[in-house]
């Protein structure tokens, strides 16, 4: 018996989601910039405020320390706070509370106050925003321990990951492709769909090399596997889905099968995620390796102006060309 | 207004003594080597005992910032307790027990009071009936969140008190580098809040503010922002030298008003204290302090702990970085 699905977008699958666990859980108070009345700038939290009312669906002023300080207080009250910070780039306004409350809440109380939060933002390049709209500053969070760090690169991946992110005692940053929000669609369960965070998820199986990704790459990652087996290149595509926690075990069965890898990030190249999993591999299954591991990345400079964005977000031709450069080292 | 009664005032000055006494040992202790850095209360303790007198216990929660936790003695043992782990760097210094309304210390300048705000938040939308007072500094309202937090709970109408207790210094800085506003609690007109300015010497004055601050929020009307000037007579912390700032005749007349001493010759005109009393206060404040640290020194700290409550449970790289950690010392991670 096949479960029911339908065919949502990225965005269609996150609101859905906020609905049914906000259905389920009263706890859960979804707070933000133009969350409410709004139903979000880009639609995400549409429709909550009509059904679970105002109390529970929060306009907070522009405040995005404020928005993740006072999660701290709901927490502590027992109650889930969903918050949206508008931009990812906005975070920063919040760091000093992210980085230096959120995250060590239960250490620092050693679990007297539990913070099970979650924090949503729109992240990432290609929809040609204003400044500060765009930047990939996953690997910045991840260097903060107490953090997990969630990037669905699907609708259903979105669901089920979201679901698991609000229902974790530990705060999730939850992080959604701006050009997914509407350019991904898929089959997403109807039901209720949870998936444990920390599972990668090997989108295609391949022998020859494997891409890592994350998020919106690796939308473009499949793109260019497929296109290479019509060249003879058999090419794996692993998903991470969270970068905190790392399925280690995922990323070195495939890697050590493929001998190959090739790691896909948005962020700039310098201190970025890329550079943990290859640090990892080389940690796990090193001698297994026939080539050495490549990167494909943004480069070091901030996030581009509109016209020069297709310059600096990694796309197919760059994602190809890493890969057929590591198909023929020796 | 309420006023504290006889009664109130003879507890507040007990524990406004408790606290000045058990600062003393704590500064020796820390001279000693025995305990890490110290933000000592001298000069706070009206502000911060009559702040907490009139609070409900069972209710209200405190937020502090640092140089608070000697004189929240009426929230209960725990904290002196929980305090003197803190001092000792045992992690066991940060949770304070349930049911005890108290956060730990914040080091981070002004982050608990949004903190506060989201608390106090949470607390009505559930129905509860407390209050959430924070505590912080002269120095701390010029921090960002001072005025995101404020400008919240302005607009949320929480059930949070402000009260900022203005000791003239954030270290070294004086508060005329701090602020080109009249007075901190003129800042409360900016988040539609009350705000007044009580003297912090003076217990009653703050007990009362804080009791109408209480009332005000009980009743859905919101927060207030209450700023109790009161003179830093010791140094910021430890780790400061105020010889090399803090004029020697601001202090010498700031010692005149000690909040301590005021109270203990009012109350003794009034035959509500004595020196026997007095002395045996100091006696007890000494012997609590000191059962509290051996009980701290002989509380057994496991090296897991390190790697304990950072996630409910180990990432895979945690518990390799746990074994790692736990082999290395020559024990077992069990």
């Amino acid at each position: 018996m096949s479960e029911k699905v339908s065919e949502l977008s990225m965005l269609e699958a996150i609101n859905e989601t906020l609905h049914s666990e906000m259905a389920r859980d009263e706890r859960i108070v979804v707070l933000g910039e133009d969350v409410g009345r709004n139903g979000g700038v880009f639609r995400a939290t549409e429709g909550l405020i009509e059904k679970f009312g105002e109390n529970r669906v929060v306009d907070t002023p522009i405040s995005e320390a404020a928005i993740a300080g006072s999660a701290v207080g709901l927490a502590m009250a027992g109650l889930v706070p969903v918050a949206e910070i508008q931009f990812l780039g906005f975070s920063y306004q919040a760091m000093h509370q992210i980085a230096g409350q959120i995250a060590r809440l239960r250490y620092r109380t050693q679990s007297r106050f539990e913070p099970q939060i979650t924090i949503r933002a729109p992240f990432g390049g290609g929809v040609r925003t204003p400044e500060l709209h765009s930047d990939s500053l996953e690997a910045q969070f991840a260097n903060i321990p107490g953090l997990k760090i969630v990037l669905p690169a699907t609708a259903s991946d979105a669901k089920g990951l979201l679901t698991s992110a609000i229902r974790d005692p530990d705060p999730v940053l939850f992080l959604e492709p701006l050009r997914g929000y509407r350019g991904i669609r898929d089959l997403v369960p109807d039901e209720e769909h949870a998936i444990p965070l920390g599972e990668a998820n090997l989108v295609k199986k391949g022998d020859d090399i494997v891409i890592i990704s994350w998020s919106y790459q690796v939308e473009l990652s499949k793109r260019v596997a497929e296109s290479l087996e019509e060249d003879g290149v058999s090419v794996a595509v692993l998903d991470l889905r969270s970068i905190v926690p790392l399925d280690v075990e995922a990323l070195t069965q495939i890697v050590a099968h493929c001998g190959r890898a090739v790691v896909v990030q948005e962020a700039p190249e310098t201190g970025g995620f890329a550079s943990e999993i290859i640090a990892t591999i080389n940690d796990e299954c090193f001698w297994s390796l026939e080539a050495p591991v490549a990167r494909v990345s943004g480069f070091d400079v901030p996030y581009p102006v509109g016209m020069l964005e297709n310059l600096y977000v990694p796309d197919e031709a760059r994602i190809r060309a890493a890969v057929l450069k590591t198909m023929e080292e020796e | 207004m309420p006023k504290p009664n006889e009664k109130q005032l003879q507890m507040i000055l007990e524990d406004m003594v408790v606290a000045r006494t058990q600062a003393g040992r704590l500064w020796n202790l820390q001279r000693q080597g025995q305990v890490g850095t110290i933000a000592p209360i001298d000069g706070h303790e009206a502000a911060i005992v009559g702040a907490v007198h009139a609070l409900e216990t069972e209710s209200d929660w405190v937020l502090p910032q640092y140089r608070e936790p000697l004189g929240l003695r009426k929230y209960g043992p725990e904290v002196l307790d929980t305090f003197m782990l803190y001092n000792l760097g045992h992690p066991a210094g940060g949770h304070i027990p349930e049911p005890v309304k108290v956060a730990p210390s914040q080091i981070s300048l002004g982050a608990s009071i949004p903190h506060a705000v989201g608390l106090a938040w949470g607390m009505s939308l559930k129905d509860e009936s407390g209050v959430v007072l924070v505590f912080f500094g002269d120095g701390a309202s010029s921090e960002g969140d001072f005025y995101e937090a404020g400008n919240l709970a302005g607009v949320l109408k929480a059930p949070v008190i402000f009260l900022c207790i203005n000791n003239q210094w954030a270290i070294s800085t004086p508060t005329h580098l701090q602020t080109a506003a009249d007075s901190f609690a003129s800042k409360a007109e900016a988040f539609g809040i009350p705000g007044l300015t009580v003297d912090g010497n003076d217990p009653a004055s703050v007990y009362e503010a804080v009791s109408e601050a209480r009332n005000r929020a009980t009743s859905g009307k919101g927060p207030t922002l209450i700023e109790a000037t009161v003179y830093r007579l010791g140094a910021h912390t430890t780790a400061d030298d105020p010889t090399r700032y803090v004029p020697s005749e601001d202090l010498s007349d700031a010692q005149k008003k000690d909040p301590v001493h005021t109270l203990i010759h009012e109350m003794k005109e009034r035959n509500l204290w004595s020196d026997a009393k007095q002395s045996e206060v100091e006696t007890a404040a000494l012997e609590r302090i000191d059962e509290a640290f051996e009980k701290a020194k002989n509380t057994p700290l496991s090296a897991n702990s390190l790697m304990d409550h950072c996630f409910t449970s180990d990432t895979e790289r945690q518990s390799r970085q746990r074994s790692f950690l736990m082999h290395s010392i020559g024990e077992s991670n069990e």
